[in-house]
C-alpha cells in the first residue's frame, strides 16, 4: 500500500504527460491522416500514388523503429529538440496512416448512390466531396477513429522506452523503486491505463449503435 | 465506393490538368526526397567546430563489408521470427479458448472473461511484458512470448466471438435441430463458419505481432531493434544512420512480405462456402458482416440467410 502513497504523485505525472503526449499527437495525426486520405481519393496520380507508399510504409515499420529514429537518429541529423517533442512527431507519423485507412474506410461506407446522385445533379468533385460524401462519412468515421486513439493511448507507452517519463516512464521506474510491490506498482499503471482507453471504448461502442440505428 | 465516381472520366481538357498537376506534384515530392538526400549527404560541423562527414560518406558505410555485422544482424532477424512463430501459435490457441468461454453459456464463465479480455486489450503491451518480465522472472523471451500471445490472443478472442455473432440464427438452430449438443454445435457448425470469416482478421493481427515483437526491446531481448542498439553501443555513433537504415530494410522487406502473403491467404482461403456482402461497411466492426450463402450455382448476394446484422 505504501508503494501506491509514495509513487502516485511520479504516477500522476506520467499520467498527464501519457494525456499531452496523447492530446498533441493525436490532433497530429487527425491532421496529417485527413490529408493524406483526401491525396488517397483524389484525382491526381502521382498524389495517390504518394499516398499510398506512404501509408504502405509506415505501417510496415514497427512503431518501436520510428521512435528510435526520433530519439537517437534525428538528434544526429541536427535536429535538437526535446525527446518529449520528438516522441509526439514519431506518434504523430506512426498514427497516421492508420487515420488515413480509417477516414478512407469510412468515405467507402458511404453508399455509392449517394454520390452518384450528387455527381448526376452537376455537382464537381470538390463539391461532391464536403457537400455530400464527407458529412455522411464522419458519423461511419468516428468510431474506427476512436479505436485508431485508443491504440494511440497504448502506444504512447512506448514513448517511456525512449526517455519520456510518461506513464509506462513512471511505472518501470516506480517499479525499480518499490522491488518489493512490483505486482501493486504495475497493476496500479495499468488501471490508470484502463481509465483512459475504457471509456473512449464505451463512447465508440455507443456512437457505433447510434449509427447503425440511423442507417 | 471506389474514387472514380467522385469525378467524371477526364475529358481532354481536365486529362491535360491533370497531367500538368501530376508533373508539378512529382517535382514536389522528388525535389523534397532530393532536399533530404542532399542534407543527409552534407557534411556537418558540430557545436565545438569538429566537422563530421555526411550520412553517405565512405566512412560511415565501410562497415557493410564485415561479416560478423551480418551475423549479429541474421542472429537479430531470427530471434525476431523465433518470437513471431511461437507467439502466434499460442495467440490463436488463446484466442480460441477467450471465444469459446466469451460466448458459453454460463454466466459464470462468461462475463469474467469478458472482463479480463477488456483488462487485456485495454492495456498497452509493454506493460505487460514488463509485468510479465518482473513477476514472474520468465527471462525476456518468455516474458515476451506470453504478453504478445495473451494481448494479441485476447484480440483474435474478440473477433472470433464477433464472427461467431454474426453467423446467421439458423446455423445453430438446424445444428440442434438435427440432434448436436449445444457444445456440438459450437464446435462443428459454429466455430469452423466464424473462424472462416475472421481469417482475413486474424492473419491480419498476426502481421502486427510481428511489428509487436520489437518492444521485446525493452526486456532486452535480443531481436531485430536490439540488435540495431547493440551494434550502435559497439560500433560507435558515427554508424548509427547506416545501420538504422540496413534495419529499417530488414524490417520493410519481411514485413511487406508477410503481409503479401497475409493478403494472398486471406484472398484465396477466406470465407468459401459464405462470402462476406460487399456492401456498404458496418463501421468499426469490418469482418462482422452477415453471412450470405451462396445458392447452389448461383452467384455470391443471392442467398438465404443474409441480414443477420450485427
Amino acid at each position: 500500500m505504501d508503494a501506491i502513497i509514495e509513487s502516485t504523485p511520479l504516477y500522476l505525472e506520467g499520467f498527464v504527460e501519457t494525456l499531452k503526449l496523447l492530446a498533441i499527437s493525436g490532433v497530429g495525426a487527425f491532421v496529417v491522416g485527413v490529408l493524406v486520405a483526401a491525396m488517397r481519393i483524389s484525382p491526381i496520380p502521382t498524389l495517390r500514388t504518394f499516398a499510398t507508399v506512404y501509408t504502405e510504409l509506415l505501417r510496415n515499420v514497427p512503431l518501436l523503429l520510428v521512435l528510435f529514429f526520433c530519439a537517437f537518429v534525428l538528434p544526429i541529423l541536427g535536429v535538437d529538440f526535446d525527446y518529449f517533442v520528438l516522441a509526439c512527431i514519431g506518434l504523430t507519423a506512426y498514427t497516421s496512416p492508420f487515420v488515413a485507412e480509417a477516414v478512407r474506410s469510412g468515405f467507402n461506407g458511404v453508399p455509392i448512390g449517394q454520390a452518384e446522385a450528387a455527381r448526376s445533379i452537376g455537382l464537381n468533385f470538390g463539391q461532391t466531396v464536403s457537400l455530400v460524401v464527407l458529412p455522411q462519412a464522419v458519423r461511419m468515421v468516428i468510431p474506427p477513429l476512436i479505436n485508431v486513439f485508443i491504440a494511440l493511448t497504448k502506444n504512447t507507452s512506448v514513448a517511456g522506452v525512449f526517455f519520456v517519463i510518461e506513464l509506462f516512464g513512471a511505472s518501470s521506474r516506480a517499479a525499480r523503486d518499490h522491488g518489493d510491490a512490483v505486482i501493486l506498482v504495475l497493476l496500479y499503471a495499468a488501471f490508470l491505463y484502463l481509465v483512459i482507453t475504457i471509456p473512449l471504448g464505451t463512447i465508440a461502442g455507443a456512437i457505433e449503435k447510434k449509427v447503425a440505428v440511423l442507417r | 465506393m471506389s474514387a472514380s465516381v467522385l469525378y467524371d472520366a477526364p475529358g481532354p481538357k481536365a486529362r491535360r490538368r491533370n497531367v500538368i498537376f501530376s508533373i508539378v506534384g512529382a517535382l514536389l515530392i522528388a525535389a523534397l526526397l532530393a532536399w533530404i538526400i542532399l542534407t543527409l549527404a552534407a557534411p556537418r560541423i558540430s557545436a565545438n567546430g569538429n566537422e563530421t562527414p555526411g550520412m553517405f560518406d565512405q566512412s560511415r558505410w565501410d562497415i557493410v563489408s564485415e561479416p560478423l555485422l551480418w551475423d549479429a544482424f541474421l542472429q537479430g532477424v531470427l530471434n525476431t521470427l523465433r518470437m513471431a512463430a511461437v507467439a502466434a501459435f499460442f495467440a490463436l490457441v488463446i484466442g480460441i479458448a477467450f471465444s469459446f468461454a466469451r460466448t458459453a453459456r454460463s454466466q459464470w464463465i462468461r462475463v469474467p472473461t469478458a472482463v479480463l479480455l477488456e483488462f487485456f486489450r485495454g492495456m498497452p503491451l509493454l506493460l505487460m511484458m514488463l509485468f510479465i518480465f518482473l513477476v514472474f522472472s520468465t527471462g525476456s523471451y518468455w516474458a515476451g512470448v506470453a504478453a504478445l500471445a495473451i494481448y494479441n490472443g485476447a484480440l483474435i478472442g474478440e473477433a472470433l466471438r464477433a464472427g461467431i455473432a454474426a453467423l446467421p440464427r439458423g446455423q445453430k438452430e438446424s445444428g440442434l435441430a438435427i440432434g448436436l449438443t449445444p457444445v456440438q454445435t459450437r464446435v462443428f457448425i459454429e466455430f469452423p463458419q466464424a473462424f472462416r470469416q475472421m481469417l482475413p482478421i486474424i492473419i491480419a493481427q498476426m502481421v502486427v505481432l510481428l511489428k509487436d515483437t520489437s518492444l521485446a526491446y525493452v526486456v532486452a531481448y535480443d531481436e531485430l531493434s536490439r540488435t540495431i542498439k547493440n551494434l550502435q553501443n559497439f560500433l560507435g555513433n558515427n554508424y548509427l544512420f547506416t545501420l538504422f537504415i540496413i534495419g529499417l530494410a530488414i524490417y520493410l522487406a519481411i514485413n511487406l512480405t508477410v503481409s503479401w502473403i497475409a493478403r494472398f491467404v486471406a484472398r484465396r482461403s477466406g470465407p468459401k462456402m459464405g462470402k462476406t456482402t460487399d456492401g456498404p461497411k458496418v463501421p468499426g466492426a469490418d469482418g462482422t458482416q452477415a453471412l450470405i450463402l451462396p445458392l447452389r450455382g448461383d452467384g455470391p448476394g443471392s442467398g438465404y440467410g443474409g441480414g443477420a446484422g450485427v
